[in-house]
């Protein structure tokens, strides 16, 4: 009985306990901590930080009372707050507008917003999947995009119809590794690597998002019959199957295999951290296989700030955002304005990305019946 | 309190009849009236309760009925679906009986043996339980993979982690403590009479084990394994790291792939009819045939018995199921975290997070309670077939995946409740859906080790119904109440995709710090909030378990 009690008592005073330590919600998704560093010098340290002190942070930012009587703007952003935390918390120090983000999951926050109807609470929404983006333009819950904004972005990074904007652009490379091999070595197509020399000498991540947006293009330029040739002889030649892109830029580096299909940005992180790390992109202008991904925003329909909402995404086609992204972070990507480059990586132009409408990645589903039926995706 | 009058008896949740009882209740002149003598104030909130379990159901229902039924019928026919369904069955079924099997020896031996560090043993083997399967598949990977930590450390080539045997074994270790913990339980009731009387007549310790012991062990053991069994339909975690296809991991897939929600619902509801099979099965199994251990009471502990020299092999046992389990998987968490502190990341705070993690579980396992006790009371004091049907619907919530739970709750929460929505009441219920049986399954254990006569006597003695309930049953349903709500509280410590979507915006929890920054492959990053994860999950386990020692010391 006295045990009981005990117990009871543990329990209540961990709720209190929690209720103390920060049980309030956080107006901002928890503030990184303001460092100096990411403030005055390119951020070496990855976004998303918190110093110790963000419960302080999170109730300085609830006493900021706004003037916006609108409240708070409502981002749902499937990018992660490792990526995009300090570049979100620069926009209520750009605009004086207060954010409220919600991380997860891009298709999953697509979903959700579906599934809320009329009365979502979300007023942008932040993807790093075409297909997502296409799938909520598709189900008309996106807001039209002022023209000067689409006009911003590089064609290839935009929707056509103008209902969301690329914000970047991440590219399908081929990571090889350097100490065996010359990038001449490396074939210039994705189409190359079903050729016996290859045999048991690649990998690809059947699960991942990109590389499904990749086989997706394939499928959009070069008809299903391709598509399903060129993965069963991939699998016939012995390709090696991993979870996502980091795990085979690590067994490129330990030579386990000599070639992996990935994104561009894994490798700049690993060398970012060590200069000597054994691995190159190689970029492949002109073939499917450097399909270029976007990840891009939109404001949904039912919101009832589309002022703040196209503040928010004039934010992130800025000079300054832009920039960020394409040379200060480890993760550089390629920026989606016109005459904005990324640093020590191709151009857009010298990219030459396939020429698909990245709206029409949409058809997961059949891309995933077609991976289903190969037995690539086991 | 009460312990003269407890009769003690296992738990069979699932069992059929009510405990057999030498008294059945027959005020209300049997057949007269089918319905059942419980008070309204319990049988009222316990169908209030389930319809609300339902909810997720019956939104899959309808979304899937937008679909002609021609495509339905395909989609349920089609190979795919076929495929998937034998995969998730061979899956569920050999992780359930891998957890049975290491999990009745070892709750024996840790309660019943002269176990070397027996105590620490109770514990620790039940410890696994609060790994995330997301954190423990990336550990087994981490660990086996080509060119792994193994590898790396001992320059052997294990065997891949990949594929079936991956994910059978990472969801054996992180989910057998539900076996564990419930026949734990009944071994530390069962009246040691039985045994003596075996052991008397001749028997050796073995045969007294199979042929008295086990037998009693059956409907706890059947608990157990039903919770592990439609815990392995639901998760993704494990699946997902280790690359074995299976119907939640095809729901996953849709969702983030397909926009066309019907063919997702339509998996969704081939789970929900999974489990209604598995919970038949499970009754059948879990039934106390003829009531052949009536009742029981005497507060006596049994005797250990003596393993001689089997006592170094049992303890090696024990040792490997806690270094696979436990040390290897936050092994790798340390060796992430060392390797993160070497480059300089800076650490990540945990401190909000962490409270925000114990507030939202707190208010999730306290919900979970209250909305178990009225199912559990009911189911364990009525014969009625609607008290039954009720105690199983409690069911469907957790076999669900979580997204398919998550987003349904979307949809019904913000037309019906839009105050509420994306607060931390709807994430509490929330939690409440995916984890109730958890809570349910202890209580009702706890109600049946008491002995229904104890009520009785309170109405003979000019109780009235509610009287009794409030001053005799609840007062005995409370040591269940706290184990059940331990339960949910560390299994919606671990939650992920409810509450990335219903949470609060910006309510960052630890399990969503791991998630945010395990997809992006910042391992070194996610290691301190995985850590303060698993140590803030087995506070409420030891306390427990340590709790529940003391008890038995006393008494």
């Amino acid at each position: 009985m006295r045990t009981t009690r005990a117990t009871a008592a543990v329990f209540a005073a961990l709720a209190l306990l929690a209720a103390a330590c920060g049980g309030e919600t956080t107006a901002t998704g928890e503030a990184d901590e303001p460092t100096a560093a990411a403030t005055e010098e390119p951020a070496d340290e990855p976004a998303g930080d918190d110093g110790a002190t963000d419960d302080d942070a999170s109730s300085a930012d609830d006493d900021a009372a706004t003037d916006d009587a609108e409240g708070p703007l409502t981002v749902y952003s499937g990018r992660s707050e490792e990526l995009v935390g300090e570049i979100l918390d620069g926009f209520t120090d750009a605009t004086g507008i207060e954010l409220e983000v919600r991380y997860g999951d891009t298709a999953e926050l697509a979903a959700t917003i579906i599934n809320e109807g009329e009365a979502s609470p979300a007023d942008v929404y932040f993807g790093q999947d075409a297909g997502a983006l296409g799938a909520l333009a598709a189900e008309d819950r996106f807001a039209a995009l002022p023209d000067e904004l689409v006009s911003k972005v590089e064609p290839a990074f935009a929707s056509t119809t103008g209902e969301w904007v690329g914000v970047t652009g991440r590219v399908r490379v081929l990571a090889y590794n350097t100490d065996t091999m010359t990038e001449d070595d490396v074939p210039d197509s994705v189409f190359d690597l079903t050729d016996p020399e290859w045999s048991g000498r690649v990998s690809w991540a059947p699960t991942n998002g990109s590389f499904q947006a990749f086989v997706t293009a394939m499928r959009v330029t070069e008809g299903e019959d391709v598509t399903r040739q060129w993965l069963e002889e991939m699998i016939a030649n012995d390709v090696q199957v991993f979870e996502n892109n980091a795990s085979q830029v690590e067994a490129v580096a330990r030579g386990e295999v000599d070639v992996a299909l990935v994104n561009h940005y894994y490798l700049l992180r690993f060398l970012a951290e060590d200069p000597d790390f054994p691995v190159a992109n190689k970029f492949l202008p002109g073939d499917i296989g450097g399909l270029v991904n976007v990840a891009g925003v939109g404001v949904v329909a039912s919101t009832d700030q589309p002022d703040a909402a196209e503040q928010f995404v004039a934010y992130l086609l800025s000079d300054e955002v832009q920039n960020y992204f394409g040379t200060e972070t480890n993760e550089r990507e390629f920026p989606a304005v016109e005459g904005i480059e990324a640093t020590d990586l191709p151009t857009t132009e010298e990219l030459d990305p396939p020429s698909v409408d990245l709206s029409d990645l949409e058809d997961l589903q059949g891309t995933l019946a077609l991976l289903q039926e190969t037995g690539a995706l086991q | 309190m009460n312990r003269d009058l407890t009769g003690v008896r296992p738990d069979p949740v699932g069992d059929h009849r009510p405990p057999p009882t030498p008294t059945a209740p027959t005020r209300h002149g049997r057949g007269k009236r089918p319905a059942s003598p419980t008070h309204p104030a319990i049988w009222i909130p316990a169908l209030v309760v389930a319809a609300a379990m339902l909810v997720p159901a019956v939104f899959l229902v309808v979304q899937a009925s937008e679909l002609p039924a021609a495509r339905l019928l395909a989609l349920v026919t089609s190979a795919e679906t076929v495929r998937l369904t034998g995969r998730t069955l061979l899956l569920a079924g050999s992780v359930t009986s891998a957890s049975l099997l290491l999990g009745v020896p070892l709750a024996w031996l840790t309660v019943r043996s002269d176990l070397p560090a027996r105590r620490f043993f109770a514990v620790a083997t039940a410890l696994p339980l609060v790994i995330p399967t997301y954190v423990g598949g990336y550990a087994l990977v981490a660990a086996l993979a080509p060119g792994g930590l193994l590898q790396n450390w001992f320059r052997v080539r294990p065997p891949s982690p990949y594929g079936f045997w991956g994910a059978f074994t990472a969801l054996t270790l992180f989910t057998f403590p539900y076996v564990l913990l419930t026949v734990q339980a009944s071994l530390r009731g069962l009246d040691p009479a039985l045994e003596e009387a075996s052991r008397s007549l001749g028997r050796g310790p073995l045969q007294t084990f199979f042929r008295v012991t086990l037998p009693q062990l059956r409907p706890s053991a059947a608990a157990g394994g039903l919770l592990v069994t439609l815990y392995v339909l639901s998760d993704f975690g494990a699946v997902s790291m280790l690359r074995y296809s299976t119907f939640t991991r095809a729901v996953y897939l849709q969702y983030r792939a397909a926009f066309d929600r019907a063919p997702a619902a339509m998996l969704g509801l081939l789970l929900v009819a999974m489990t209604v099979v598995f919970l038949v099965l499970e009754a059948r199994v879990a039934r106390d045939r003829g009531g052949q251990f009536g009742v029981r009471g005497s507060g006596r502990a049994p005797s250990r018995v003596r393993l001689g020299r089997w006592r170094w092999p049992a303890a090696a046992l024990c040792g490997a199921v806690v270094i696979a389990g436990l040390v290897l998987p936050v092994s790798v968490i340390l060796y992430w975290l060392a390797r993160g502190l070497r480059a300089g990341e800076p650490l990540a705070a945990v401190v909000g997070p962490a409270g925000r993690s114990l507030l939202a579980a707190a208010l999730g396992a306290s919900a979970a309670v209250v909305c178990a006790v009225p199912v559990a009371v009911w189911s364990t004091r009525s014969r009625s077939r609607l008290a039954r049907l009720v105690e199983r619907a409690a069911f469907t919530g957790y076999a669900l995946p979580g997204i398919v739970v998550a987003l349904a709750l979307v949809y019904v929460g913000i037309r019906t409740v839009p105050g509420l929505y994306q607060t931390l009441a709807m994430l509490g219920f929330a939690y409440v859906v995916l984890f109730l049986p958890q809570a349910v399954g202890a209580i009702r254990a706890s109600l049946l080790q008491v002995n229904a006569n104890v009520e009785d006597a309170a109405r003979t003695l000019g109780s009235s119904r509610l009287a009794a309930l409030r001053r005799v049953t609840l007062p005995l349903a409370r040591r269940g109440a706290l184990a059940g709500g331990a339960l949910v509280f560390l299994t919606a410590l671990k939650e992920l995709p409810a509450t990335l979507l219903l949470a609060p915006t910006g309510y960052d929890t630890l399990a969503t710090r791991v998630w945010s920054a395990t997809t992006e492959a910042f391992f070194a990053r996610a290691s301190l909030p995985a850590l303060v994860l698993v140590l803030l999950g087995s506070v409420p386990l030891a306390v427990l378990m340590i709790r529940e020692r003391r008890e038995r010391d006393q008494a």
